[in-house]
């Protein structure tokens, strides 16, 4: 069946609460209108108010509430807006999603999967277009997924809602409904904590997930005309990241770029750089590097092309790179 | 009998005052006088091993620790009305909640000596881990009571905090959140003045905290917190109205943190010593203690066995903490997730390695 990403996430959503009866969906609108971006649609008429739930306007409380709801024993799936808003649910992510396994030696877990839309690209208002990615992968206990096409979106959230720990699902904006691929009808789940080689190359090994795969494929097709053959790794996972993949692909090409959307430092890229540093220093042929958004607040809808690392941005970082 | 009692006019629930006396006769539960006896065994248990805790804490066995002093009302009144299948989601000063449900108090001292094994609850006891970040605990009792609800589980939740944590956002939303969805909780709130140096005045400029129940469209009750009676029957009603399908009630248990904030904290800085006292005169076991004894289901005899198993519980409790062996180094990794990933295995490895390499 050919799907966009929208259509994939909720197909996994309606399998999903097929299967358990304990997954329920909370959040701002995402009942009766089915959601912002329609990601929820057709699932209140379909399962009830009693398994999707609008809330009041407070993401603190919707993520406390599914909090106290996995406690109880249910699976919930939370709808953050915009991950811009994201902020104002961090006592409760970090403090007791991500502790409470800890605290009560394993009695009690937090089940739940806390979607939210995230990245630039859509001309969106402010704080509509932020990547904090990061912030997350710091905190011990999380698990930070990012899906980047139907199929993936599909398949890790799926294995998001299944997984026994909290869960940061982070559907990048812009490729809600960029195209259609073909998703299989039944359920499946692609693996979380694994990457995936999206293109098999031997001159350097691209590292990206979400927004920024499509970005590296340009990339790498325009670097082919130029004879660069890169491999891409899709992290697909932030969080527990498979250091063994990208270790293994930087070892055979000897080179590695590194592409998100977040600002610059302390993103996720310096972490992957360092581990490269650490595992396969001397299988490099040039100095890691680093294709980013900027360390600047994302710009408004006029100017935020600057702000996005576009294939020519990221195919001059594979020059850079090829040269270092 | 919630519902006659108006916070805005600050009406308050009080049954016996300050002499143990009942001045509201008709309101007294009809409870045995086993139970009764029970709920002052467990006030003085709490008393006992609040005080042990403070000692120990001073000798440097404990760390820093919340006492509880003047708080045994309204919690173990309010514990004591809860059905076998309701749950709680307790703050971090709430030694007579979790005596009261039966918590180990082995396992109560060992979370305040630093043991991560303290909050490991047993399967048996319906409580939550006690909540440090002020506030937050509340949304999570709503989505708990929220559950329940949509299960059809005839369940109440109970949630404690401070007068504090009424300043806070999280407890805006679990309440609003309750009234929208009538879940099944009872809110406590104990407002004991100060929120470490901070006044209830500077928390709020409503005149109770029981009447902010109003804004959010259910009943909220005053009750003198000092008043185990009192606290029983209000916590008794709305437990049980909850667990009916009449949604949620708060409480505001009104009394006085006699001790200070924590250990760390130096409660002489910003009150008065007068104030203290006319606190002290109103000691909750006191005044449930002259009601037994007015109604002869006190004597010295009885006294003295409940001080003695007290005395006993609490010695063998901080024995059998004192030795727990510590954590593992295992233990600090393996409730992080489900399955440790290979950063944690990997981590985990380079620590034995490092405590192995340096003699250790």
């Amino acid at each position: 069946m050919m799907l966009n990403m929208v259509q994939a996430l909720n197909q996994a959503m309606h399998q999903e609460m097929e299967r358990d009866d304990r997954v329920v969906i909370l959040g701002q609108d995402v009942a009766v209108d089915g959601g912002v971006f329609r990601v929820t649609e057709g699932l209140f008429e379909k399962f009830g108010a009693g398994r999707v739930l609008d809330t009041p306007l407070a993401e603190s409380g919707i993520i406390g509430t599914a909090i106290g709801m996995a406690v109880y024993g249910l699976r919930p799936i939370a709808e953050i807006q915009f991950m811009g808003f994201i902020y104002l649910t961090m006592n409760q992510i970090i403090n007791h999603a991500a502790k409470l396994r800890n605290r009560s030696r394993g009695r009690y877990a937090v089940p739940i999967v806390v979607r939210t839309p995230y990245g630039a690209g859509v001309r969106a208002l402010e704080h509509h277009s932020e990547s904090t990615e990061a912030l997350f992968c710091q905190i011990p206990g999380l698990k930070v997924v990012v899906p980047s096409s139907p199929y993936d979106a599909k398949g890790l959230l799926t294995a998001s809602i299944r997984d026994p720990d909290p869960v940061i699902f982070l559907e990048p904006t812009r490729l809600y409904r960029a195209g259609r691929q073909e998703v299989p009808e039944e359920p499946y789940e692609i693996p979380l904590g694994k990457a995936k080689i999206v293109r098999e190359g031997e001159d350097l090994t691209i590292i990206a997930w979400g927004a920024m795969i499509p970005v590296a494929q340009a990339a790498a097709e325009a670097a082919e005309k130029n004879g660069i053959f890169p491999e891409i790794i899709n992290l697909r996972t932030l969080c527990p990241l498979d250091t063994e993949t990208v270790i293994q692909s930087v070892k055979r090409t000897g080179r590695a770029l590194i592409l998100h959307e977040a600002p610059r430092t302390c993103g996720l890229g310096a972490e992957i750089s360092a581990l490269i540093n650490e595992r396969t220093l001397f299988s490099l042929e040039a100095p890691v590097v680093r294709v980013t958004g900027l360390d600047i607040t994302v710009p408004l809808a006029k100017s935020e092309d600057y702000y996005i690392p576009s294939p020519e941005r990221a195919l001059q970082g594979i020059k850079k790179v090829m040269e270092g | 009998m919630n519902e006659s009692f108006d916070p805005l006019k600050g009406d308050m629930l009080q049954i016996l005052n300050e002499k143990g006396e009942p001045v509201r006769r008709e309101l007294i539960p009809g409870l045995p006088a086993e139970d009764l006896q029970k709920i002052y065994g467990l006030m003085v248990l709490t008393r006992s091993a609040d005080l042990k805790a403070l000692k120990l804490q001073r000798q440097g066995r404990m760390g820093t620790f919340a006492p509880s002093l003047g708080h045994e009302a309204c919690q173990v009144g309010s514990a004591f009305a809860l059905g076998p299948k309701d749950f709680v989601f307790p703050y971090f000063r709430d030694l007579g909640t979790y005596v009261t449900l039966g918590y180990p108090l082995k396992n109560y001292y060992l979370y305040w000596m630093g043991h991560e094994d303290g909050m490991k609850i047993p399967p048996e006891v319906n409580v939550f881990t006690l909540a440090v970040p002020v506030g937050s605990q509340l949304p999570q009792a709503v989505g708990f009571a929220l559950a329940a609800g949509l299960r059809k589980d005839p369940v109440s939740v109970m949630s404690y905090f401070g007068d504090g944590a009424t300043s806070e956002g999280d407890f805006h939303e679990a309440l609003n959140f309750a009234g929208v969805y009538r879940t099944p909780n009872v809110f406590v709130c104990y407002n004991n003045q100060y929120a470490i140096s901070t006044p209830v005045r500077m928390q709020t400029a409503s005149r109770t905290i029981a009447q902010k129940a109003v804004a959010y469209g259910f009943n909220g009750i005053l009750v003198d917190g000092n008043d185990v009676l009192a606290m029983y029957a209000a916590s008794k009603e709305a437990l049980d109205k909850a667990r009916d399908g009449g949604g949620p009630t708060l409480i505001e248990a009104f009394t006085y943190r006699r001790g200070n904030h924590t250990t760390s904290d130096d409660a002489a800085r910003y009150r008065t010593e007068d104030e203290l006292r006319t606190w002290e005169k109103k000691d909750p076991i006191e005044r449930f203690r002259l009601y037994l004894q007015n109604n002869r289901l006190w004597d010295e005899a009885l006294e003295e066995k409940i001080q003695k198993e007290a005395e006993a519980r609490i010695n063998r409790a901080v024995e059998d903490a004192e030795n727990t062996p510590p954590p593992t180094i295992e233990d600090l990794f393996v409730h992080t997730f489900k399955e440790m990933p290979p950063q944690l295995r990997e981590q985990l490895a380079d620590l034995k390695n490092f405590l192995k390499e340096s003699g250790r």
